[in-house]
């Protein structure tokens, strides 16, 4: 019995949050639609969440192409296929890496502080306060973080793929002396341009979750300080998860089909 | 002649019952102040009457209009006809003092960043705190946070005025000081304010009537001189701040 009551409460639990997201999403895509949309506070968000992001993704782009290719190129060099190094670097960074793992961190940073900053104005009344002066939570706090996330993440898998390519063509060189020139000819023989804006669309879809979980976890945060760490911490766990599973799907929709090239 | 009225309100959190059957009626032009134990429902009260808060039952009307009809939006329009000053100011600390007294004129008036500006610093004088204008909420004093949180809540002339606890945790001084400033506000208006507060003191100061609730629901109301000589043992308790009598301690 007690089990089932576990499951209940779950299952409960799981419909309120999914509908609660639903609802917040359909909430600010009315005001999108409106074009209801503070742009002064929408250009102050980019700057915050894309802008001061930069520095965290292309530290960890620039690694994760260095390390794609430190396992690739000798094994490449090894049985003569150079030139697939540059080509295998490019691919799974437009594809896979370059989307999520810009996503990934950027939820750790970003998503944090959105929950943060929200469930700290929840506990001091603030959200409330905005109500009581007859104005919408949503259209003032919701809306511009969405924009401008789903704005400048796609930008920074841009970089994250640049510098992630770089990367991976300085160590193949240092590494395996594979020539630049080498390697910028397989990116460009073995990587399609198609998978570039494939990879940009994710994150876009990345953008939207992490912003929305995060003001969603913000805003249902209760029991002042602990309560704020509490919907902090469920913002990145949750966004985190979303996001891997998102990218699963979407692969699997985007190119899941077609053979590799 | 009535503002508002609260018909038989009932509202539970979970398991939690808050309000059963609470009726109360609002007069126009007058500070009815709300008085009870902690806990008793006192700012889910004032929170019906600008519709933060839903009762599960029951009716909530306010300058003639049945909030439980509104829809989210229009209850959002609504509010700004309330003016609402809370328990610790909830000032945007992200804004200076004037941006934030400025604010509900920015988002729901066409007038000028001139006119703007003559009203936030009237309305500021009227508080004290023209000096304070350019100051961030951190850096202001308890006192003239609830009174920064004041000026925001009359900056555009509303009919209704919710108080919530105003002196709560102040000096006498200073609770002096709010307690005329709210009486004060309420004639400039030539508006109705409500005012929940546990200072009797401030209250026999500044109220016209006094409602008092317990266990979710008003068990007296009227003239400050009624409540005051009511014969309810409850009342009489709470009054006289005494151990000895019906109210489980």
């Amino acid at each position: 019995m007690k089990v089932l009551e576990e499951v209940g409460r779950g299952t409960t639990g799981f419909l309120e949050y999914t509908g609660g997201i639903a609802s917040l999403s359909a909430d600010a895509a009315t005001f999108i639609g409106r074009m209801r949309i503070r742009f002064s506070e929408t250009i102050a968000q980019a700057y915050f969440l894309g802008v001061q992001s930069t520095t965290i993704v292309l530290l960890t782009s620039l690694f994760t192409g260095m390390v794609i290719s430190l396992e690739s190129a000798n094994q490449a060099n090894s049985f003569g296929v150079s030139n697939l190094v540059g080509g295998a670097v490019a691919y799974v960074s437009s594809r896979e890496l370059g989307p999520m793992l810009t996503a990934v961190v950027v939820a750790g940073r970003a998503g944090a502080a959105i929950a943060a900053e929200l469930g700290s104005m929840v506990v001091t009344e603030q959200v409330e306060a905005l109500e009581a002066l007859g104005l919408s939570p949503t259209q003032i706090l919701v809306v511009p973080r969405l924009i401008a996330m789903m704005t400048m993440l796609p930008i920074l898998t841009i970089f994250a793929d640049i510098i992630a390519i770089v990367g991976g063509m300085y160590l193949a060189k240092v590494v395996a002396g594979i020539p630049y020139g080498e390697f910028v000819q397989s990116v460009r023989e073995y990587s399609a341009f198609d998978d570039y804006m494939k990879g940009l669309l994710k994150a876009v879809v990345f953008g939207f979750i992490i912003v929305i979980v995060g003001c969603y976890q913000g805003f249902r945060t209760r029991n002042g300080a602990a309560g704020v760490g509490k919907s902090t911490t469920g913002a990145v766990v949750i966004s985190i998860i979303l996001i891997f599973i998102s990218n699963f799907i979407m692969s699997f929709a985007l190119f899941g089909t077609r053979p590799a090239d | 002649m009535s503002l508002a009225f609260i018909d038989n309100a009932s509202l539970s959190f979970g398991n939690k019952v808050v309000l059963r059957r609470c009726s109360l009626e609002i007069k126009e032009g007058a500070i009815t102040c709300l008085i009870g134990l902690s806990g008793a429902g006192k700012s889910t009260v004032l929170r019906l009457l600008n519709g933060l808060r839903m009762p599960d039952v029951g009716r909530v009307t306010v300058m003639g209009v049945d909030l439980m009809t509104l829809s989210k939006r229009d209850l959002i329009d609504f509010r700004q006809r309330i003016g609402f000053a809370f328990q610790f100011s909830a000032l945007f600390d992200s804004m200076t003092v004037g941006d934030n007294v400025a604010l509900p004129l920015r988002e729901h008036t066409r007038l000028s960043k001139t006119d703007i500006d003559r009203i936030v610093n009237r309305t500021l004088d009227s508080v004290g705190l023209l000096q304070a204008r350019e100051q961030m909420p951190a850096e202001l004093s308890g006192g003239m946070l609830k009174r920064a949180g004041f000026a925001r809540a009359v900056v555009n002339n509303p009919r209704l005025v919710l108080y919530d606890e105003p002196t709560t945790g102040l000096d006498p001084i200073i609770t002096h000081v709010l307690t005329d400033t709210i009486k004060r506000l309420r004639q400039q208006l030539d508006g109705t304010a409500v005012v929940v507060s546990h200072d009797l003191d401030s209250i026999y100061a500044m109220g016209d009537y006094i409602a008092m609730l317990f266990e979710g629901a008003i068990i007296e109301y009227g003239t400050v001189e009624e409540v005051r000589r009511s014969v309810n043992p409850i009342v009489q308790q709470f009054l006289q701040g005494s151990e000895v009598g019906p109210i489980p301690i």
